[in-house]
């Protein structure tokens, strides 16, 4: 099987789905004679042309408006943006257009639109480049949110978003690009909704997405040492919700530790832990814990910063403390 | 020529009237509580309506904003479509899910209906990419009120739509209030028009009233976009008689300019246009009674229609 770079899975994921079907084309700041600005998108200019890979000014209302309008009329577009730090610009158009068309419009109209990029925190980037909002966009019917962690999950998941019909945030790891991971070797997609164990267990469930997979796999081979067989599970599309996989894995370990790079309060962990709270109840040995970020605005200084994220230390403590063992 | 012309003139002034009743009936169903939530009446501005369609062919794309009524009846869709999705029924032209500000007609090509106040307009850009994409040879009309010009989505989607040359017209319906604020409050610069200036598009501005004028001036833009894939802004100068939705009491302009824009009817000038190609009082009732009854007919329906149940509801979130 080859072995790839996350951001070059997501290429690859692009390109096929170009060379696949007409009406896909990507818009974006720099993606095109620039390369992208995390040279996910290298290259594509040249392999399609400037009529499908097209430099948008700095206008993320506009652009992302454009896509839902197109995609109204057929279209697959795929719009990008540099960070999804900047799409609260254009978070009208996600959330008051392109998740309500199909029931504004009785059914007439779906807008099979893939916003896609970078989400949550890289380094010393500060408050305004630095926050995980896949929370604000899975609360809204009629959205899809997907957050793949590995390059195999990449690629696979990007082709099944720019085929599904309704809006998709894509949202992916700033920090990831450069990992490397093994794909399928040939066409293949991973479908919307469905969620994967990344590593068997028995002892605890770590639920954990984008970012905190490695954090979780990275935790539960602390753990491993110290006798403890964690499960880490990654639900891949955060809406809709494999709850089922969920149900499944608490029940068996008894016990949820759920990682979540983002602000605490009314973030996809709470949503989880509800879910959990309802169907788990009677199988928990202990109430589902959380580790998020500190609920605050990410700060400049390089060790401030890395001290209020979670690690795979604080992740191994917490699996500890949900067993009862300090 | 004359005889086109004349037939054209029928059909514009039946479209004028058929809305303007299609209105006035609304109103009073509103008042009977049949009709819930914002009503925004298009009464005063039929002239546009018409006179947009008749500048373009059945393929092109409409998008407007919530005062989208009388837009969608000249575009095609049927006064019993547009009654029930008043009253929230099935049989409405969004199944009763859009009510009054969400009126859409796929097979008519009108997309929306839209509540967030130039929001739309970057979604007409794109319609725009599409169609220039694919080279099929579409118009875009977007229209807009005088409050959407403040609206950053306006000015993203005008810079875009002039950066790639798209084929679209950019159609500012100034009726000279933003719900109780008049333009003078509203803009620093009252010309909408003078915003084709900051992003080299070409413009044009006129009164909408004259059904004909409004459909040569707005020809020329749709020849413009259509032939030379180049956009422009139109500032159509126009005048809503009732207040911004059933809710405004117009407390912020006096009878005395209503009146006085009342005179300037587009109804009254259509009517004086078809005099002169022997079109007379009694024709003109003929007509009348026709649309009486079509709108008697759309109220009967909605009425006696049923509305879609809140199970249904999830199915409309995804398309599977």
């Amino acid at each position: 099987m080859p072995v790839v770079e996350y951001r070059e899975a997501l290429r690859q994921a692009m390109e096929e789905e170009m060379l696949r079907d007409p009406d896909v084309f990507l818009m974006g700041e720099e993606v095109g004679f620039y390369n992208g600005a995390y040279k996910v998108s290298k290259g594509m200019l040249e392999k399609f042309g400037d009529k499908r890979i097209i430099d948008s000014p700095i206008t993320e209302c506009g652009f992302a408006g454009l896509g839902v309008g197109a995609a109204m009329v057929g279209m697959r577009p795929i719009i990008e943006f540099m960070t999804w730090n900047f799409s609260l610009v254009a978070i009208d158009q996600i959330v008051n257009h392109a998740a309500k068309i199909r029931q504004m419009s009785g059914g007439q109209f779906n807008c099979p639109v893939t916003f896609r990029g970078p989400g949550g925190a890289a380094h010393q980037l500060a408050a305004q480049h630095s926050s995980a909002f896949e929370s604000y966009y899975a609360h809204i019917p009629g959205l899809k949110v997907v957050m793949p962690a590995n390059p195999k999950d990449a690629k696979g998941l990007l082709k099944s978003s720019i085929r599904d019909e309704n809006p998709v945030c894509f949202i992916e790891g700033e920090t990831m690009y450069s990992d490397k991971g093994e794909i399928p070797d040939g066409e293949y997609t991973i479908p919307l909704g469905v969620g994967e164990i990344k590593r068997e267990g028995t002892d605890c469930t770590i639920i954990g997405w984008s970012k905190m997979v490695n954090i979780g796999l990275a935790a539960a081979e602390i753990l491993a040492t110290q006798g403890i067989n964690a499960e880490v599970l990654d639900p891949r599309t955060i809406r809709p919700l494999d709850e089922d996989l969920i149900v499944a894995s608490v029940k068996k370990t008894g016990r949820c530790v759920i990682l979540e790079e983002g602000y605490p309060f009314a973030g996809v962990g709470a949503e989880i832990a509800y879910r959990i709270s309802q169907r788990c109840f009677d199988d928990l040995d202990h109430p589902v814990a959380r580790l998020t970020s500190m609920d605050v605005s990410a700060p400049y200084h390089r060790q401030v910063e890395n001290s209020i994220r979670p690690t795979p230390e604080k992740a191994a403590d917490l699996v500890k403390k949900v067993l009862y063992l300090g | 020529m004359q005889a086109q012309e004349k037939l054209n003139l029928l059909k514009y002034y039946r479209q004028m009237l058929g809305i303007r009743r299609l209105e006035e009936a609304a109103a009073k169903a509103y008042s009977q509580q049949k009709i819930g939530g914002f009503l925004h009446l298009y009464i005063g501005q039929e002239a546009i309506a018409a006179g947009a369609v008749g500048a373009t062919e059945h393929g092109d794309y409409f998008l407007t904003s919530y005062r989208d009524h009388g837009l969608a009846y000249a575009k095609g869709t049927s006064a019993r479509a547009c009654m029930a999705e008043l009253f929230g029924k099935e049989t409405g032209c969004s199944k009763g899910l859009g009510g009054s500000m969400h009126f859409f007609d796929k097979p008519n090509n009108f997309l929306g209906g839209w509540g967030i106040v130039g929001a739309h307009m970057p979604l007409a850009v794109g319609t725009a990419f599409a169609s220039k994409y694919r080279g099929d040879g579409r118009v875009t009309l977007c229209f807009y009120g005088d409050g959407a010009v403040s609206q950053g989505a306006a000015h993203e989607a005008m810079s875009l739509a002039s950066l790639w040359k798209l084929p679209i017209v950019f159609i500012c319906e100034n009726n000279m209030y933003s719900m109780g604020t008049p333009l003078s409050r509203t803009m620093s610069v009252e010309d909408a028009s003078q915003k084709a200036l900051a992003y080299g598009l070409e413009r044009d501005r006129f009164e909408g009233n004259d059904v004909l004028l409004v459909r040569d001036r707005l020809a020329v833009a749709v020849k413009r976009a259509r032939e030379e894939s180049r956009p422009s802004v139109i500032e159509i100068r126009c005048y809503r008689y009732r207040g911004h939705s059933m809710s405004d009491p117009g407390l912020y302009r006096t009878k005395d300019e209503v009146e006085e824009y009342k005179r300037k009817d587009c109804l009254l000038i259509a009517e004086r246009h078809l005099a002169g190609y022997g079109i007379g009082p009694e024709d003109l009732k003929a007509i009348d009674d026709e649309v009486k009854n079509e709108i008697e007919d759309a109220v009967t329906f909605a009425d006696e229609s049923g509305h879609l149940p809140a199970e249904r509801l999830p199915d409309f979130n995804y398309v599977d």
